[in-house]
């Protein structure tokens, strides 16, 4: 009895054995915040990443291997990057990389693949100091300087305004990063800065600053921060009697604002990377395939991440095979990509050039204005 | 706008911002008087304070539809004070049970033990209580529901003053003058001024200390609870580490007025909340929290009793 039991697994230990390495499967280690503070934005990462990755399969997989996604959770917290991304490196050999999220958490991530000459594609993570780390790193989406332009030539060329305030998150990277460009272009083109305001994340009570800029009686306000405290801002800004119209970034994306600001959002405008709205065909078969899959309109995170997965499989199959330096090759060839944010082309700095789009939030619902090239 | 209506502009701003503070330190000042020990999950009982709203608010809208008001009329007034009053009411007693229960729970067994034992058992006890709200609420901000209407109050000028100031301003004086009625005039205030002054005498004159703890932390819970939920109704937006900071500024507050004195916490919490907005107002407004600890180390090197505290000597 106990000699058959022997034998039998050894035969199925075999044949697992022979079927891995026979038929053969191309690994794609995928990080993000999953659960803790990030994980709403982490949890419609993944998803657009395994829509992606699922879609892929369903047509023939990869070089005809099935893509398969090794899926990890930093749990949100410093330093789980750094270990999961040795663990696909070391365990998992995977032969590519998608991750992570946020900035910070790429920025841990990006030199260990650097060193182990994986490649890194990371679909969300906009700080200009990521792609620089090595040649190994790529980046799908547009940096944040790319949202400060495009918030200040909305502001200038739509909204036809000239005196503007703006208020800067000083705890943020983020927000800090596209005020510096937004700040320089507004200038160079004809716009003047009334006043610089600053907060913290975190704060609730902005009444100080709010009162010091309806003194000045801005035509446009610039406000490059994150919901939780965006939407704060709009309402106490409009309780004050604030008309002059909000512009933002991406970092506003979010239902929760709405929920908070109410009709203070209405009349708004922010920059993003996707939105469900866009009338785009390719945009519109996203939607309703994401929507199916689980029952929830996709954001900019999933979008972005949707099509990261695919880019990078895209990158495999031209590479012919899932050796990394040559998956690594493949990804700097990248032009034209046709993804559900735009056409995607990466530079000689391994960063997309692709377009963005403007939204407005009227009576708390997100309408698109225009689409906005680089 | 003129700079002084500006300046006038801020002070009332900061006012109802210290009033939030000065509700806060109140609980802090409050148990250290009777136990000589601060409490540091004083903050998170005020978090508690709003999500108790957050849960209640539904419920009582849907006697009162509190959410439905546009604006204040001299038809619907009563009512949403009276439907905004009893969500107030009942979270305040929710916070109250749950600060009885921390002290039964967590701090009654390390009485005897030294002082430092029980303080980090507080951290604990506040860390747990973030930490299991964020299980059940999750870690993103939640839309607080509307109480009253919020709009500018009409007749002042250049001045803007939400109804939501002005219920701040005028809930805190309600309950400041209640706090004082409850301290000076009945038979539990005077077993708590009296366990403050000596806890083994109050003992020997027949006072049950245990039941006169629990209701201090009763009472300073429930301050903390109106605090949370006047808070929500100015900006609606409520996350489990809420409590964090203003818990640590009212706590500075409790040290400015003189730890352990009841005016003193109120006092300090209106100081601090004006000084905070005039500093992000005038200087930088990165120094918004750096400026009630730069207040807490000028006021420990130079006047540790505080504003009214008294100097407690070591007896021998």
């Amino acid at each position: 009895m106990r000699a058959a039991f022997f034998w039998a697994s050894l035969v199925v230990g075999f044949s697992f054995l022979l079927i891995s390495l026979v038929s053969g499967e191309i690994k794609v280690g995928v990080v993000s915040c999953l659960s803790g503070g990030l994980s709403t934005f982490g949890i419609s990462s993944v998803q657009g990443a395994k829509l992606a990755a699922e879609e892929i399969n369903s047509a023939g997989g990869i070089l005809r291997q099935p893509l398969i996604l090794i899926i990890d959770d930093n749990q949100s917290r410093s330093g789980e990057t750094a270990r999961i991304v040795r663990k696909f490196l070391t365990q998992d050999r995977v032969a590519a990389i998608l991750g992570d999220l946020t900035s910070s958490f790429t920025m841990e991530a990006a030199p260990l693949a650097q060193n182990a000459h994986v490649p890194l594609l990371t679909p969300t993570a906009t700080n200009v100091a990521i792609t620089p780390i090595g040649d190994f790193v790529f980046r799908s989406c547009f940096t944040d300087p790319f949202t400060g332009r495009v918030m200040a030539r909305f502001a200038l060329d739509h909204l036809h305004a000239r005196r503007a305030v703006i208020m800067t998150d000083i705890k943020q990277d983020y927000s800090v990063g596209v005020a510096a460009e937004l700040k320089q272009y507004f200038g160079a083109n004809g716009g003047q800065l009334m006043e610089e305001l600053s907060f913290s994340s975190g704060d609730t009570d902005f009444r100080a600053q709010l009162s010091k800029l309806k003194a000045v009686r801005p035509e446009v306000v610039f406000l490059p921060a994150y919901y939780p405290e965006v939407s704060l801002i709009l309402r106490e800004a409009r309780l004050l009697g604030v008309t002059a119209p909000f512009v933002g970034g991406e970092g506003w994306d979010s239902p929760t604002l709405v929920q908070i600001a109410g009709k203070s959002a209405d009349g708004s405008y922010y920059a993003n990377h996707f939105s469900s709205r866009d009338p785009d065909p390719r945009v519109q078969q996203f939607v309703a395939r994401y929507e199916e899959r689980y029952h929830a309109v996709p954001d900019a995170l999933a979008a972005l991440w949707y099509d990261g997965m695919r880019l990078m499989a895209d990158a495999i199959e031209r590479a012919g095979s899932d050796n990394p330096e040559k998956i690594r090759n493949a990804l700097a060839r990248t032009r034209d990509f046709s993804g559900v944010t735009g056409n995607i082309s990466l530079d000689g700095q391994r960063n997309a050039t692709k377009p963005g789009v403007i939204v407005t939030i009227q009576a708390g619902t997100i309408k698109m204005v225009e689409r906005v090239n680089p | 706008m003129d700079q002084v209506i500006l300046f006038v502009q801020q002070l009332l701003n900061g006012l109802s911002l210290g009033s939030i503070y000065a509700l806060i330190a109140l609980g802090y000042t409050m148990v250290y008087g009777v136990l000589r020990f601060i409490n540091f999950a004083h903050g998170d009982v005020y978090m508690l304070g709003a999500f108790s709203g957050f849960m209640i608010a539904p419920t009582v809208s849907r006697l009162i539809p509190l959410d439905k008001f546009q604006e204040f009329t001299p038809a619907n007034a009563l009512l949403i004070i009276i439907g905004a009053g009893l969500v107030m009411i009942i979270s305040m007693l929710i916070c109250a049970v749950t600060g009885v229960l921390i002290e039964r729970i967590a701090y009654r067994p390390l009485r005897d033990r030294p002082r430092l034992t029980v303080l980090i058992t507080a951290i604990g006890v506040s860390l747990l209580i973030q930490n299991m709200t964020q299980f059940f609420f999750g870690p993103q901000p939640r839309a607080f529901p509307q109480l009253i209407p919020v709009e500018a109050i009409p007749g002042l000028g250049d001045l803007t003053v939400l109804t939501t100031q002005a219920a701040i301003i005028l809930s805190t004086v309600l309950l400041l003058i209640v706090l004082h009625l409850i301290v000076t005039k009945t038979k539990m205030g005077l077993a708590m001024r009296a366990l403050s002054v000596n806890p083994t005498a109050c003992s020997l004159m027949g006072v049950n200390n245990d039941v006169v703890i629990s209701f201090t932390f009763a009472l300073g819970s429930a301050l903390a609870a109106a605090a949370g939920i006047l808070v929500s109704m100015d900006s609606p937006s409520i996350t489990p580490m809420m409590g964090n900071l203003p818990g640590i500024k009212a706590f500075v507050a409790a040290v400015l007025g003189g730890i352990g004195n009841i005016p003193g916490a109120a006092i300090g919490g209106l100081i601090i909340g004006v000084l905070e907005t005039l500093v992000v107002g005038y200087l930088r407004p990165e120094l918004r929290d750096a400026i009630a600890f730069a207040v807490l180390i000028v006021i420990l090197l130079f006047k540790p009793t505080g504003i009214l505290g008294r100097v407690e000597r070591e007896k021998v």
